[in-house]
Order: structure tokens, then sequence, then C-alpha cells
């Protein structure tokens, strides 16, 4: 298992400071702790769409790299997107799941398939281009920096549990403020 | 209460197909997102799936567009949404929070399969045609029937409209689009 935290604190440190990425629910706290930016682009209210605007962003830019955090909830309620994001075969995007097991920002019960679904072996029937799970930290690091730089669509499961625990300030995440601060950051791309 | 159309047009008696996606194209939309309803499919779908001024994405299922038609926005590139109503009915709450909660710029053509032509959508013998407009209105979205050609003129200050005001706007496609 790798902590969340640790896995985000590795990631950012290796991608751009005007790179997009597009995150959901308690991922999207950690990141904004994290790495505070104009943009992160934070989707929620309609739980399981966050891989759809990530998909829409990377076919608006597709000569930007795009990074999404996904949760494995979100994806099980959007599972369509695989295949929706796999025809559509944008070369920028990198799809990461943050799997934990769990409904964790609805009180931690777990997802369906918990201990059986494999979320890399959907995307790769739907037709990614590259798959891969990581499950310890040791191979993240090995392996994040060339994954980053493949040609995608790729998709990456990462086996993952909650680090730090981050303030989670919903009315934030929700308000105008943050949408409008992100379209004034992307504005000129 | 929004804007209900609350007459059908009666000059014409069709809607053409090749109309309605001229009028689309002069709005500035570039991308179309679409899962295929039948009362759409041959008049719209299938040319926009031809036109290689369009770019097409075809999603699996509808609340998945309302994402990416969101997104899109933020780079200036406009879409349309082209769905059937029951694909709206299913995507409710994907509109709820990203078009009307977060005010972005949602265009969705509905295709209202099953109307009878010439009956009011609300007057239809259909249970899920009539629900359509009265859900919209206690939604507080704005939206328009397109059952003939004298309605095209709507499509494109519609769109414009949306876009100018960053909020959703549903063009009700009343009778299915004449494929030329």
């Amino acid at each position: 298992m790798i902590k969340r935290d640790e896995c985000l604190k590795s990631l950012v440190e290796k991608i751009a400071e005007d790179e997009i990425v597009v995150a959901a629910y308690t991922t999207a706290f950690d990141l904004v702790a994290i790495r505070p930016s104009p943009y992160n682009y934070i989707s929620s209210g309609a739980m399981g769409l966050t891989s759809s605007h990530a998909l829409g962003f990377a076919l608006a830019w597709p000569d930007r790299r795009i990074i999404l955090l996904d949760g494995d909830g979100s994806l099980l309620m959007n599972l369509g997107c695989l295949v929706t994001t796999a025809t559509a075969a944008p070369k920028n995007l990198i799809h990461f799941v943050l799997e934990n097991g769990t409904y964790e920002a609805n009180g931690g019960h777990p997802i369906p398939g918990q201990d059986s679904a494999s979320f890399s072996g959907m995307a790769k029937s739907a037709g990614y281009k590259n798959c891969y799970e990581l499950s310890d930290i040791d191979a993240f690091e090995n392996h994040i920096g060339s994954i980053l730089q493949e040609e995608g669509p790729t998709f990456v499961t990462i086996k993952c549990e909650p680090g730090e625990i981050y303030p989670q300030d919903y009315r934030y995440m929700h308000s105008a403020k943050i949408r409008d601060e992100f379209a004034e950051a992307v504005k000129n791309f | 209460m929004t804007n209900i159309n609350n007459k059908i047009s009666t000059a014409s008696e069709t809607l053409s197909g090749s109309l309605v996606i001229k009028a689309v194209k002069e709005s500035g939309v570039q991308t179309v997102l679409t899962v295929p309803d039948k009362t759409t499919a041959s008049g719209l779908l299938r040319p926009i799936a031809a036109d290689k001024n369009l770019q097409h994405v075809r999603v699996c299922k509808e609340d998945e567009t309302i994402g990416i038609s969101a997104a899109l926005s933020y780079s200036g590139n406009r879409s349309l949404i082209l769905i059937q109503y029951t694909g709206l009915l299913d995507s409710l709450n994907a509109i709820r929070a990203v078009a009307v909660d977060y005010e972005m710029p949602i265009c969705m053509m509905v295709g209202l399969l099953g109307k009878e032509p010439g009956v009011l959508p609300t007057d239809s013998k259909r249970y899920g045609v009539k629900i359509i407009q009265p859900i919209l209105d206690v939604m507080g979205i704005v939206h328009h029937v397109i059952e003939t050609d004298d309605d095209i003129s709507i499509i494109k200050p519609a769109i414009n409209k949306a876009y100018e005001t960053s909020s959703p706007v549903v063009l009700l496609i009343g009778r299915p689009p004449v494929a030329e």
C-alpha cells in the first residue's frame, strides 16, 4: 500500500507548475494542500464525472498533458468513461486511480468489488494504450518518471491508503472562486 | 418560468437536418458529443459523424457529455450534446451540479422520441416526453422546442446566449429531422 500523500508529493515534484491536474473528493483535498495551484481542477457535485472532465481538457488542449486523479468509487460510477476515453484516445491523458477500496468521502464504506475488481484490467480491456498497477512507494518512484513520458492514454492504479489527513473544506471546493481561478489560469493556453 | 414555446410552428411541417446542422455550425460549435437517439439518428447524428468540420465524440452514457462539454468550454471550444430525452433524465444530477450549480454553458439538443408531430411536449401521451419541460422549468433551465424549419432560427441565438451567460440551454427536437 502507498500512503496517498506520499504518492501525491512525489508526483507533483515531477510535473510542471502549469500542468492541469484534475482531482475528486478526498484526493482533491490532499492535492490542494500539497500543491496549492490554480491549475488544479476540482471535480465535485456529480460523483463520477472527474474522468469526463479530464477527457474534455485532454481534447481541448491536445498538446498539454492532463493528469487525472480519479477515485475508485468515482470510477465505478462512470465505468463507461473507460471506453469513451480509450476510443477518443487522447495521447496526452494520464488517468490515475487512487484505489483505497472505499467510498472514503461518504463514510468509508467498502466499494463493490473491493477485493476482486481490477481497474487496470478494465482499462486494458477498454483499450487504454498503457496500463499499470503500483502498490508500493518504491515501485511508484522507480516507474512514475517513465510512465509520465509515455504517449497515452495511460492508466495507472495506485493501491493506496490515507496518509496525513488534510483539511476538508467543502465550501471552498464547491465555490465559484476556485473555478474562476482555474479559468483565469488557463485562459491563455 | 423559463421560456417554453407555447405553440408549435405550423407554417412548415418538416424539420431539415442539414439546416439544423448549419445553424449549429454558425453558432460556433466545434465539437459534438453524442449518444444515439432514434429521433435524430438519421437526420442529425449520421451527417454530423461524417462532417469533417466537426469534432465528433461518441460517448457511452449521457452524463459523461456534461463533464466533457464543461471542460471543453474552458478552452473556448464550443460543444453541443446530442442525446435522447431518456438520457437527459438519466443525467439530471450531472446537469444540476455542473450546468446549473456551477453555471456552465452546457448546450443540449435532445430528441423527444415518440412525441406526436404538431403536439406540444406537455400534451404528449408519452409520460417521459410530457414531463421534460416541467422538469427543466423546476431546474431553471432555458429550453426551446425545435419542431419545424420555422424554429431553426432559434438555435444560433440560444447557443450564443448560453455561452455569453455561461448557462445551460436545452433544444428539444420535436420530430425526426429529415436526412438530406
